[in-house]
């Protein structure tokens, strides 16, 4: 019986620096084998192990068809990170992987995708992101709100950029606190709602952040005639095994890792803000 | 009895664990023979108490229910190294599995919420897309003797969550004992094969029919039962309700329910780095949803408070439980009654939840 617990080794190719606290690893697997069976959807994650000390999920940043080293956005929260943030190319990791559901592909063909985002970054869309701006035709607008704490909080603010540059494109950003050279909206995320135009019938909604600011977009958009069918979101919990065996990351009925990370919103509706789960 | 230890070692289980009476417990442990069983040993269970009692007189050797742990050690080990990992001068990585090789073992003494019990891991860690290899090896070298409960005790409930007293699957062979010997019938071709090599002589219509009324007896003679086999909706009516506080300012957030509780299977992995610096070993080692780190989340915890870990653990276990494996997650043995330091009683705790009819009291 395969041991699915047993991580690949993967090889790191190159090294960004997003801020001093978030990194980008590109990692290539060292067995040519392994490298063309990997298949991977956005939304889904990797187990990364760093040697003799653990491992963690991190969410892959790439686009599923692209050729060459998976992009990992890491931001330095404890042990695991706290070392990987010490990684240079030609370092060794181990990988396992990809793992749970990813976004709702088909459902989104054809109709506006609208990503709400909070937070640093919030690595598990930019794939998804990159899936729509690459099949640009397949899709109706693209809509990324984005919402920060403070403007320094921004990473990958030229990558914006690019992307507000993009044909039937729109990108808002919102910080909680503005700055002087801040030429976008102040407030929390939910303030951009009024000014993306968004059609509730053609719509299919996109969240990822901290709960709080989830559950407010959730309330706005519904608000907005947005139906609850058409909304999706990825959460986080503490992920150990990555395949439903450990424990960790149940809320609810679900084990995060498996039957997530990206949830429909309605199956997650009964736990979405319930503390404790 | 002794047959019965001759047969199943030339069946190829050359290692038998069975019940014995040490540090005034029922633990299972490895034994030669019949002689090691706990003759005439009673035990007195209740909340947050367990006693063996000695009887002189007493010719049975299963006359008590059980003890804080049974299968669920043989199969889930406590720790178990997943794979190892070796590093060479360069920094490169290579990932291997250990060699799974567990003694073809005999269990003697299995209940039937233990099976029950394992019924349910081997949904849980067999189940696709990623089968456990470290379960399945450990769980393919076991021969399972079951005796059926006819002493159970005060803490036991398993007829009103209907996964005993009576061993109905999962078993290659079961016993009823007798104070004359045992009723043996075996449910698999290697127990069919244990048992003709047995050469016992067929039971009597007498003997049967008084093995069947002593289960039927400790069936009804269970205090302690849940109001449903399914208390899904009613539990999630109640997630607000206030006796979770009344509940969460008497747990003690140990852990010894969830050691205890034969259909836990929360466990943690962890890294331990050889000295050397060129291996390191990946474990997994039995985890409680009632310690704090089982939610960690880097910037903060899921379950902070007691009442919360405790709503966790029994919502999960009566009622999420139903979506993930299609039956409740408790199989009525009654471990995490006697083993709670301070005398939770699970019983107890839902139906003072039920009890109440304002759901967000």
């Amino acid at each position: 019986m395969h041991n699915p617990d047993r991580p690949v080794e993967v090889e790191v190719v190159e090294r960004v620096e997003e801020t001093p606290s978030i990194y980008t690893l590109h990692l290539s697997f060292t067995d040519p084998e392994v490298a063309s069976a990997y298949r991977l959807l956005p939304g889904q994650y990797n187990m990364l192990y760093l040697y003799g000390v653990g491992e963690i999920p991190i969410s892959i940043v790439s686009d599923p068809d692209h050729e060459g080293p998976l992009e990992h956005t890491i931001r330095t929260v404890g042990r695991v990170t706290a070392g990987m943030e010490r990684l240079q190319v030609g370092d060794r990791l181990g990988l396992r992987g990809p793992y749970g559901r990813g976004w709702p592909l088909e459902e989104a063909e054809g109709r506006d995708v609208v990503i709400v985002t909070g937070g640093l970054g919030c690595a598990p869309v930019v794939s998804m992101i990159r899936y729509v701006l690459s099949r640009r035709e397949r899709f109706g607008r693209l809509v990324i709100l984005q919402g920060v704490k403070h403007t320094d909080d921004l990473i990958w603010r030229r990558q914006y950029e690019r992307w507000q540059a993009m044909p039937n494109t729109q990108v808002l950003l919102a910080a909680d606190v503005g700055g002087p050279n801040w030429p976008f909206s102040v407030g929390k995320v939910t303030v951009l709602f009024n000014q993306a135009n968004i059609d509730p019938d053609r719509s299919i909604v996109m969240l990822c952040g901290p709960e709080v600011m989830m559950k407010a977009s959730i309330d706005r958009l519904l608000a907005l005639n947005v139906p609850a069918e058409s909304m999706w979101l990825s959460i986080e919990r503490n992920m150990q095994c990555g395949i439903g065996h450990c424990g960790h990351c149940q809320v609810g009925p679900y084990f995060v890792c498996q039957d997530g990370p990206v949830f429909h919103y309605p199956a997650l509706r009964p736990w979405l803000g319930v503390t404790g789960f | 009895m002794d047959s019965l230890f001759d047969a199943i070692r030339d069946e190829g289980f050359s290692r038998v664990v069975g019940p014995v009476a040490r540090d005034g417990a029922i633990v299972y442990r490895d034994i030669a023979s019949a002689a090691d069983l706990p003759r005439g040993v009673r035990d007195r269970q209740a909340p947050g108490t367990y006693r063996l009692e000695s009887q002189e007189d007493g010719v049975r050797a299963f006359s008590w229910a059980n003890g804080a742990q049974a299968l669920k050690p043989l199969t889930f080990a406590p720790r178990e190294t997943l794979w190892r990992c070796e590093r060479d001068e360069s920094g490169r990585l290579a990932f291997r599995d250990l060699a799974q090789e567990h003694e073809p073992t005999a269990v003697i003494g299995v209940r039937a919420c233990d099976l029950a019990a394992l019924q349910i891991h081997e949904q849980h860690f067999l189940k696709p897309p990623y089968p456990d290899p470290h379960y399945a090896a450990r769980r393919s070298s076991l021969f399972l003797v079951a005796v059926h409960c006819s002493h159970p005790a005060d803490t036991c409930f398993c007829a009103s969550t209907g996964d005993g007293p009576r061993a109905e699957s999962g078993y290659d062979l079961a016993m009823s004992e007798l104070d004359e010997g045992f009723v043996v019938t075996a449910a698999t071709d290697r127990g069919r094969a244990v048992l003709a090599a047995m050469g016992l002589d067929p039971a009597s219509s007498v003997q049967q029919g008084k093995a069947d009324r002593e289960v039927e007896a400790a069936a009804l003679g269970q205090g302690r039962s849940l109001p449903s086999r399914n208390l899904k909706d009613a539990l999630y009516a109640r997630l607000e309700h206030a006796h979770w506080d009344h509940v969460g300012r008497r747990c003690l957030s140990c852990g010894n329910c969830t050691a205890v509780c034969p259909t836990c299977f929360c466990h943690a992995e962890q890294d331990e780095p050889a000295l050397t610096g060129e291996t390191s070993e990946h474990l997994r080692q039995w985890d409680s949803c009632f310690t704090a780190v089982h939610s960690y989340m880097g910037h903060f915890l899921v379950r902070e408070e007691t009442r919360l870990r405790y709503r966790q653990w029994l919502t999960h276990k009566l009622a999420s439980w139903h979506e993930q494996y299609g039956r409740s997650g408790c199989v009525g043995c009654g471990r995490c009654i006697a083993w709670c330091p301070v005398g939770i009683d699970i019983t107890a705790e839902v139906t003072a939840l039920m009890e109440s009819g304002d759901a967000q009291s």
